[in-house]
């Protein structure tokens, strides 16, 4: 297929799922039938597009010096130039191309039975199709600025998704939580396109980042401010800015555990398809700007450690909590941090490698658990209905299928919390075989799943790293490690809190298998989550290297070719070591082991204390999430909140306001001592005056004090005491 | 047609005008024919204002359309009026908003006749600034926009009006006093009041021969006081803290049509004053004084996102919010001011002063929208107290969605226009106050919470307490009508910004030749 046509292509896939929602919004919000289908229909043309693009990108020798380009068109004019906007595709956008459109689509399908009941089932296929099509925008965007475009559109769509239950505080408020914290970070990416754009004089990906003068400029340039770093450090750390916020890094998480207010399948968009993988891929693409300064630099080093200490955070979270998505919640933060610590490192193609896994698996878990809780609703309706027969369902939890819409009356029981589950395995084979490949490739079970081999993949660049005596990855390669054990260990009692042993509340006991509509999609996003690792087995792995053969290492080498060649940062091919294998196999099978023994073999009884909680003090700190929110809340919300509620009343009402009424009350005073001085002194004049004011209007009388003459007077002296103040002072 | 052509800027002015008699001949019990008729009739002024934009000549850039005769020879002041890239843009708006905000006076009872009547004049005014090119003409227009201002806001006000229309309208002449003094020091000194003239090389004043001696030795004297009296005129008018205090009043005192007109096309003037005539008259001045500008208006979008943020009047978070919004019309003109000291790259400059050009156009497009839709609600509820809405949405479906596509155009979300205006401005920036420019980010993130905090406050939650009992009707079609096109403005602005760009581009080039 010729270029020109694959750019066209290009250009065209984002828009279906975009045209979508404005014909739902616009014309077929009535109609919910012909609006999912619509949104179905638009997302599946955009992965057919994205499709054709990706597999005629993956026969293109030398896409990464030469990508897939559409026609641009002139966006802003600037004096004798015009800032252009259009869409390429490289490597890794190809590598895009493939996850995002399949993991929405088949999250588009899924939602089409988990939303089935809901009452505002069109608004949210509406939004949906704009998420998605934006996401598919940020891929293709050929420029920083259009992608920005695309990011804060899915900062919207999360928004206006996470807060669809809209009249439930606890909604409204995770989905303002969402927008704000993100926003931080959206601001600092602001700055560092407005720096790079000065300096670079464009904002298109190839003429900076595939252009070796424009980046060996910026890594010499001094930064603004007298920072003391390179200008490329400091615009890669104010874009990586963004991808903090975005991708939920520490100090920025806190609004991703809150996301899952939404409806689940926002909860899959969210944390796989859409807007945490669109902080890492910002961060990508940038690699060249951190990789022109070399290794281990300032920009480096601030990556390396966001990326450990939120994956260490995430991971220690995820043990101490009961809410099943919540758990899910704090491990994508806590991958996100795998990911962004292997850009830290400089470990470029297992940080997408992981990225891609990841995504897979962490969609399927989460539609996977939306099917537990759909399952376990069921189940609490199918109970509620017996015991209840004659009291009908009045509270929000009424009609199964509807999730959610308004805050329940008193506290109800908890279809998302995992004491309320137990035995699930044999109500919900499907979901239970799917969430197993999903939990064992989070936790990086060796050999047969995507996760083992992406994680190793990190952990094998950090040792690396760490034997050629870099700081960061030494702190990468521990702290990472010890964060997988516990990613394994709380992925053991996840599943087996929520599948095994026996049923500990009614409603678990009588939950039903979702529909194929729902379960169609986990299953082919468990084949992903098994066989995607083997797109990159690595080249000299024992046996299966070999075994791979050509096909060996292949997303590596594919997604390589798009970096230049920077002198400073040798990818030095380095040979295979046993060490980070050995760490890989020890911390995954350790952890599941060790979650086996406490979870797995005795599980839970009904009423029984999780085990987790005899950690005591530690449990609590945990559980609550080592208290970020309450800190955030009393540093920055109260004070600022403090500043917004007082400052129009002290400083405009109490400063301004009253020196202007006070310079007005002065001017009516002397206005008054005139008059007096009037009809005392000049008899006749004060007719003059009574007449002034009676052609000015009966108005002026009603005012306050109300004598027109003042303000005219006061004017006239201001004009007057302006000029002679400019006459002495400039003299 | 030829004369249509060729008379089409008075033809501008006159067409309001002429309406402003027709209504005024109407029989005053007719309030539903005043009311279409006016909305019909000012019609007429979009086709002028569309003929213009077509027919300006972006290659030849300048001032077109340009049409002089005699007015007061003795002071050689003349009636000469034209336009160019930079007014154009501010035209069409004001011509637009017009009909979209008598459409939202559909339910005014009192006074049909005489509101009307001044909507008029309010338009005639204003858009006899942006194509005034003598200063004498400019100060007549100027003045002329407060005065059915005031009668707007004081005959159809709110609870407040009283003090709100004495506040607008003695702040806003006080300061313009100071011009119209600065208007004939620049006379005195360039023996012409015609821009073109005082643009020139030879006419500048307060340089050559065009000085001013009078009373002092030094005459950059009069430079300064001129320059100081014109730019606290227009900065009132924009306005900057610490000069803004009327504004929260007066916009929220004034009748819905009257906000959308005070803060979609009036505040302009200001940014439109400092563009058209502070730098280009003064510019040494204009760049000697750009960082205190900057500042101030750093002051004003920090310290205006702050103070929206405080409400609990939806309409005065709105009007808050325009101070947010119109620090970055100031905060790039700062920049563009100091384009004549060559300190930032002329891109730079280019970029900022498009930019908040730009800003004006879309600030115009946003607030109008946000006033509209203030009084769309208060008109049901007849409350603008926040915490008495809540979960509006479950009632008011369409009007929710067209709040919140609307409070997204006023937050700046990329995709919309005002996105483009806030990036230009902050790009042009950059170079010249770095530091000002990342602390006014901290500005935007507060824009985001007032924002989200409005939208929450009326629509989300459950249903307030007195909905149940008092049924709000969802929005109505001519509300929609009135809406409608400034959201279409606000996406296709959002996503080709060049449609109007090219044309402000084109005006802003030549400014600093």
């Amino acid at each position: 297929m010729s270029r020109e046509l694959l750019g066209t292509l290009t250009w065209l896939a984002p828009l279906p799922p975009l045209l979508s929602f404005a014909v739902i919004a616009l014309f077929t919000n009535r109609y919910r039938m012909v609006s999912a289908a619509i949104a179905v229909g638009s997302m599946l043309t955009s992965c057919l597009l994205s499709f054709i693009v990706f597999f005629n990108a993956v026969g293109i020798g030398n896409l990464g010096e030469d990508p897939i380009r559409g026609v641009p068109y002139s966006f802003i004019p600037t004096a004798g130039s015009t800032f252009n906007i259009g869409v390429a595709v490289d490597p890794l956008g190809a590598t895009f191309m493939f996850m995002v459109p399949l993991a929405c689509t088949l999250i588009f399908i899924y939602s089409t039975s988990y939303m089935a009941k809901d009452p505002l089932f069109t608004r949210f296929f509406a939004f949906l199709s704009l998420f998605g099509g934006s996401m598919m925008g940020l891929v293709v965007s050929d420029n920083l600025l259009s992608l920005f475009v695309f990011w804060e559109l899915m900062g919207f769509c999360s928004y206006s998704l996470i807060g669809f239950f809209y009249r439930k505080p606890s909604a409204y408020k995770a989905a303002v939580k969402a927008f704000m914290t993100t926003r931080v970070g959206d601001m600092l990416l602001l700055l560092g396109i407005v720096y790079l754009y000065s300096m670079t004089g464009t904002l298109n990906f190839f003429d900076i980042l595939h252009n070796q003068e424009v980046l060996t400029h910026l890594a010499e340039a001094p930064a603004v401010l007298g920072l003391g770093i390179s200008a490329a450090g400091l615009i890669a750390i104010l874009i990586f800015g963004g991808t903090v916020g975005k991708s939920a890094q520490f100090p920025l998480h806190v609004w991703l555990p809150d996301a899952m207010e939404g409806p689940t399948p926002v909860s899959a968009m969210i944390h796989a398809a859409t807007m945490v993988s669109a902080g890492i891929f910002l961060l990508l693409r940038f690699f060249p700007l951190l990789q022109v300064g070399g290794r281990d630099t300032p920009a480096f080093m601030i990556v390396g450690l966001i990326g450990a200490i939120t994956a260490f955070l995430g991971a220690t979270i995820a043990v101490a909590q009961y809410d099943i998505k919540r758990v899910l919640a704090f491990s994508t933060i806590s991958q996100l941090g795998f990911m962004v610590a292997a850009i830290g490192i400089g470990a470029y193609g297992a940080a997408v490698f992981h990225l891609l896994s990841h995504a897979f698996f962490k969609a399927l878990l989460f539609l996977g658990s939306g099917s537990v809780i759909h399952g376990v609703e069921h189940g609490h309706e199918h109970v509620a209905h017996s015991e209840h027969e004659a009291h009908g369902n009045e509270h929000g939890h009424g009609d199964a299928d509807v999730h959610g819409h308004d805050a329940p009356a008193t506290p109800a029981f908890d279809p998302q919390d995992m004491r309320n589950m137990g035995g699930l395995r044999k109500r919900m084979p499907i979901t239970f075989y799917t969430f197993l490949a999903g939990g064992l490739a989070l936790a990086g079970f060796p050999f047969i799943t995507a996760g083992f081999w992406s994680k190793d993949e990190i952990l094998a660049d950090a040792f690396h790293g760490l034997s050629t005596g870099s700081t960061i990855s030494t702190i990468v390669f521990i702290v990472l490690a010890f964060s997988a054990l516990l990613t394994a260990f709380y992925t053991a009692r996840q599943i087996s809190m929520t599948f095994l042993g026996e049923a500990r509340t009614e409603a678990a006991a009588h939950a039903t298998e979702s529909a194929p509509a729902m379960t169609y999609p986990l299953i082919v996003l468990a084949f992903f989550a098994i066989f995607f690792g083997f797109t990159n087995v690595p080249k000299d792995f024992p046996i299966l290297g070999a075994l791979f053969g050509p096909a060996a290492g292949w997303l590596k080498g594919f997604v390589g070719t798009q970096l230049v060649e920077v002198e400073k940062f040798k990818e030095e091919a380095f040979g295979f070591n046993v060490i980070p294998l050995l760490t890989s196999l020890v911390v995954a099978l350790g952890g599941l082991g060790l979650g086996w023994m406490v979870y797995g073999q005795k599980p839970l009884k009904a009423g029984q204390t999780d085990p987790v909680e005899k950690m005591g003090g530690l449990f609590t700190f945990l559980h609550n999430r080592w208290y970020f929110d309450e800190l955030y809340r009393a540093i920055f919300i109260k004070p600022l909140q403090a500043i917004a509620d007082n400052y129009s009343r002290i400083v405009d009402k109490g400063v301004i306001d009253w020196l202007l009424e006070g310079g007005y009350k002065v001017g009516v005073g002397i206005a008054r001592a005139l008059k007096e001085f009037d009809r005392v002194v000049i008899t006749g004049g004060s007719d003059l005056i009574g007449n002034t004011v009676r052609s000015i209007g009966r108005e002026g009388r009603e005012l306050q004090s109300g004598q027109v003459q003042g303000y005219l007077l006061q004017a006239l002296i201001a004009a007057v005491v302006l000029m002679l103040f400019f006459l002495v002072v400039a003299q | 047609m030829d004369f249509i052509q060729s008379n089409i800027l008075t033809l501008l002015v006159i067409a309001p005008v002429l309406g402003m008699v027709l209504v005024l001949l109407a029989p005053a019990e007719q309030t539903r024919l005043i009311k279409w008729g006016s909305i019909v009739f000012s019609l007429i002024p979009i086709a002028l204002a569309i003929i213009i934009w077509a027919g300006y000549n972006q290659a030849q850039a300048g001032f077109q359309f340009e049409q002089r005769s005699p007015w007061f020879p003795q002071i050689n002041s003349s009636y000469h009026v034209g336009v160019d890239g930079i007014s154009i843009p501010l035209i069409v708006l004001g011509a637009f908003l017009t009909p979209l905000s008598m459409l939202m006076s559909l339910n005014i009872q009192k006074g049909v006749k005489a509101y009307f009547a001044l909507f008029f004049l309010l338009e005639a005014a204003v858009v006899g600034c942006f194509i005034s090119l003598d200063l004498i003409l400019f100060f007549v227009f100027f003045e002329a926009s407060l005065v059915p201002m005031f009668f707007l806001i004081n005959q159809w006000g709110g609870l407040n009006k009283k003090y709100a229309s004495f506040k607008f309208i003695l702040y806003t002449m006080a300061a313009s006093l100071g011009m119209l003094l600065a208007i004939q020091v620049v006379g005195v000194a360039s023996k012409s009041f015609d821009l073109l003239y005082l643009f020139s090389a030879q006419g500048r004043p307060f340089t050559g021969t065009n000085q001013v001696n009078l009373l002092v030795q030094d005459p950059s004297v009069w430079r300064g006081i001129a320059f100081f009296a014109f730019s606290l005129a227009f900065a009132l008018k924009l306005p900057i803290w610490p000069f803004h205090t009327w504004l929260p009043d007066a916009h929220t005192e004034a009748p819905t049509g009257g906000s959308m007109m005070l803060a979609g096309i009036l505040l302009k003037l200001g940014g439109y004053g400092f563009i058209r005539l502070v730098i280009p008259l003064f510019p040494d001045a204009a760049a000697q004084f750009a960082p205190v500008l900057a500042v101030l208006a750093f002051i004003s979008i920090v310290l205006g996102a702050f103070a929206a943020w405080g409400q609990t009047d939806f309409k005065k978070l709105v009007a808050y919010s325009s101070i947010n919004h119109m620090g970055f019309v100031a905060i790039g003109v700062a920049s563009a001011a100091l384009a004549y000291t060559k300190a930032v790259q002329p891109i730079d400059a280019n970029l900022a002063a498009s930019g908040a050009v730009f800003q004006m156009v879309t600030h115009g497009l946003s607030s109008a929208a946000m006033f509209a839709l203030v009084g769309v609600v208060y008109e049901r509820a007849h409350t603008r107290d926040l915490t008495k809405y809540g979960g509006l949405w479950a009632i008011m479906p369409k009007y929710g969605a067209i709040l919140i596509f609307c409070s997204m155009g006023s937050l700046g979300l990329p995709g919309l226009a005002g996105f483009v205006s806030e990036f230009m401005v902050t790009r042009g920036s950059w170079s010249a106050f770095t530091l000002l420019t990342v602390l006014s980010m901290a500005g935007l993130l507060v824009t985001g919470i007032y924002i989200l905090k409005a939208l929450q406050k009326v629509l989300h939650g459950p249903l307030g307490e007195e909905w149940h009992h008092h049924p709000l009707t969802d929005i109505s079609i001519p509300e929609i009508v009135a809406v409608a096109p400034l959201m279409i403005a606000m996406l296709v602005l959002g996503i080709f910004p060049s449609l109007v760009l090219n044309l402000i581009n084109v005006g802003v080039v030549r400014l600093f030749q």
